[in-house]
C-alpha cells in the first residue's frame, strides 16, 4: 500500500458563485499529523469536508487510504469506514449512550458482533478518559468529554486517518487542554490526523507539516516551527499575530 | 404622573380581578339556575345512558380514532417522505395531497366518502372502513407535515456523523434520523391524535346502527330520547375523559423532550 493516505490534486468547491477552493493540492502521508490553519472563511474546514466527501467537490480528485473518493462509481460508504471525523459540533447521537455511540456503527457497519463492539468500545474509551461514563447520555457530559467520546467512536472503526473540524471550536476554554492532551497522545501513537485548528500551540508542538490558507488556497505551507515560527508570506504573518496576539493585534 | 412600578403593578392586578369578579357575577345573575339544575344535571335522564355511553359509545369513539389514526400515520408517513424526496413529481403530488386534505373541511370528506364514492365506484364500505378512511384522510394531512418538520429538525450534524462512520443514507435514516425525529414529533402527534378524537363525531353522517354510535351521536340521540341536556352533558364529559390524559401525555413529553435538547444545547453552546 502506498506511504501517501491523503492526495488532493487540484481541488476546487464553490457554493452558487462563492469560490471557496480555488485549486488545493495537498498530502498526509502515513504517520503524519498535517495541521490547517488560516481565518474563517479561507476554505480549511471546507478542503476538510472534501476529504471524506461530506462536501462534493467541483473539480479536482480526492485520493484517501486507496479509495479515489470523487469517483462517482467508487463505494462511499466504504471509503469512508476507514476516515475518522471529529466535528466541531462534536455530533454524538443525543438518543443513544456513550456506549451506544461507539458500537452501533461498528456493528451496523463493520458488523461486528456486541461482544467485540463493546469490548473494543471499552478499550478506546478507557483512552479518551471516559470508561466510567459508559453508560451516560450524551447531553449528561461536558463539552470536553463529549469530544472526547466523538473521537473514541471514531477510533472504535479502525480509521486508516483521523480528520479534526475545529475539534477545540466549540469548548469552555478550560476543557480544551483535555482533549488536545487526546490528540497529542494519538499522534504520538503514530495515527495518520489531518487537524483544522486555531490552536497554535498544538500545531506547532504535534504537527509535521502545517498549511496557511487563505482565500480558498494553501498560502504557504512547510515544518510547523517554520510556518508558525518564521513564516514567509506577509498574510501568514499578519494572521499569526492577529492569533498569537489578539489584544495588540490593532497596534 | 409618576407612579412607581411597584404601584403601576398593583394597580393593574387590581383591575384584572375587577373585571373577572364582573364577569362572575353577570353569568351567575343572568343564568336560569333552576332550568340548568334540571336540564344538565338531570339524574334520571343520565342513568339512562348508562352503561352504554360508556361500553358503547365511548368504546366506538376510541376505535374509530384509533383506525383513523393508523391510516392516517401510515399515509402521512408516505407522503411525508414523498415531500421530502429528491425526485420533483413525488415532492408535487405529496403538497397537493397536503394542501387539499388541510385545506377542506373533515364534514366534506365524510360526505364524500360516505356517499360519493361508495356510487362513483360501486363500492359498499361498512362504518369501520369508512370511519378508518375519512379519518385517516384528515389525519394524514397534518401527520405528514408534522412528520416532515420533525425529521427536517434532527440536525444535519446527526446526519454526517452517521454518513462519516460510513453508515448508508438508509441506515443512517433507520439508525440515527428516524428515533430522534419520532421523539420531537410525539406532542405534535398527540395533539393531532385530539383532533382525530374530535372529528370521529362527523362518522354520525353515515346514518348509524345504534351499536355504531360514537360519544357524539349516542349524546344527541340521548338528547331526543330524554328531551334533557344531561346526555350531551355526559358524552362531553367521555370525550375530556379521552382528551384530557392524551393532553397531559402530550405536555409530559413536550416537557421531557424539551428539557432533553435544552441542555443538549447549553452543552454545545
Amino acid at each position: 500500500m502506498s506511504d501517501v493516505i491523503v492526495e488532493v490534486s487540484g481541488l476546487r468547491k464553490a457554493f452558487g458563485t462563492l469560490e471557496v477552493l480555488k485549486g488545493i493540492d495537498m498530502s498526509v502521508r502515513r504517520g503524519e499529523v498535517v495541521c490547517i490553519i488560516g481565518p474563517s472563511g479561507s476554505g480549511k474546514s471546507t478542503l476538510l469536508r472534501c476529504v471524506n466527501l461530506l462536501e462534493e467537490p467541483n473539480a479536482g480528485t480526492v485520493v484517501v487510504n486507496g479509495f479515489e473518493m470523487t469517483d462517482p462509481d467508487v463505494d462511499i460508504d466504504r471509503a469512508r469506514r476507514g476516515i475518522g471525523m471529529v466535528f466541531q459540533a462534536f455530533n454524538l447521537f443525543g438518543h443513544l449512550s456513550v456506549l451506544e455511540n461507539l458500537t452501533v456503527a461498528q456493528r451496523k457497519v463493520l458488523k461486528r458482533d456486541r461482544d467485540e463492539a463493546e469490548r473494543i468500545a471499552m478499550r478506546n474509551l478507557e483512552k479518551v478518559g471516559l470508561a466510567e461514563k459508559a453508560g451516560s447520555m450524551p447531553a449528561q457530559l461536558s463539552g470536553g468529554q463529549q469530544q472526547r467520546a466523538a473521537i473514541a467512536r471514531a477510533l472504535a472503526m479502525d480509521p486508516a486517518v483521523m480528520l479534526f473540524d475545529e475539534p477545540t471550536s466549540a469548548l469552555d476554554p478550560e476543557l480544551v487542554g483535555d482533549v488536545l492532551t487526546v490528540m497529542r497522545q494519538l499522534a504520538e501513537e503514530g495515527m495518520t490526523m489531518l487537524v483544522v485548528t486555531h490552536e497554535m500551540q498544538f500545531a506547532r508542538e504535534v504537527a509535521d507539516k502545517v498549511l496557511f490558507m487563505d482565500g480558498g488556497v494553501v498560502v504557504e505551507e512547510g515544518q510547523a516551527a517554520q510556518v508558525i515560527g518564521e513564516p514567509r508570506h506577509e498574510r501568514t504573518r499578519s494572521f499569526l499575530a492577529r492569533v498569537l496576539n489578539p489584544v495588540h493585534a490593532g497596534e | 404622573m409618576a407612579m412607581s412600578r411597584r404601584k403601576r403593578a398593583q394597580v393593574i392586578r387590581g383591575v384584572q380581578y375587577a373585571v373577572l369578579v364582573l364577569a362572575i357575577l353577570l353569568v351567575v345573575l343572568l343564568a336560569d339556575w333552576q332550568t340548568i339544575g334540571s336540564q344538565f344535571f338531570n339524574l334520571e335522564a343520565a342513568r339512562t345512558q348508562i352503561p352504554e355511553v360508556i361500553t358503547t359509545a365511548l368504546v366506538n369513539t376510541a376505535v374509530y380514532t384509533a383506525l383513523g389514526f393508523a391510516v392516517g400515520f401510515g399515509l402521512g408517513l408516505v407522503f411525508a417522505l414523498m415531500k421530502l424526496s429528491s425526485v420533483g413529481p413525488y415532492r408535487w403530488i405529496a403538497t397537493a395531497y397536503i394542501e387539499f386534505f388541510r385545506g377542506i373541511p373533515a364534514l366534506l370528506v365524510f360526505i364524500a366518502l360516505g356517499f360519493g364514492v361508495p356510487l362513483a365506484f360501486n363500492l359498499k364500505f361498512d362504518v369501520y372502513s369508512t370511519a378508518a378512511i375519512a379519518l385517516g384522510l384528515v389525519g394524514s394531512a397534518y401527520i405528514a407535515e408534522t412528520l416532515r418538520a420533525g425529521i427536517q429538525a434532527v440536525p444535519k450534524g446527526q446526519i454526517e456523523a452517521a454518513r462519516s462512520l460510513g453508515m448508508s443514507a438508509a441506515r443512517t435514516n433507520v439508525t440515527v434520523v428516524i428515533p430522534q425525529a419520532f421523539r420531537i414529533i410525539l406532542p405534535p402527534l398527540t395533539n393531532e391524535l385530539i383532533l382525530l378524537t374530535k372529528d370521529s363525531s362527523l362518522i354520525y353522517l353515515l346514518g348509524l346502527f345504534r351499536d355504531d354510535f360514537e360519544l357524539a351521536k349516542f349524546g344527541r340521540e340521548g338528547l331526543n330520547a330524554t328531551n334533557s341536556m344531561t346526555p350531551i352533558l355526559l358524552a362531553g364529559l367521555c370525550y375530556l375523559l379521552i382528551t384530557v390524559p392524551l393532553g397531559h401525555l402530550s405536555r409530559y413529553l413536550e416537557g421531557r423532550t424539551g428539557r432533553k435538547s435544552e441542555r443538549g444545547l447549553k452543552v454545545t453552546a
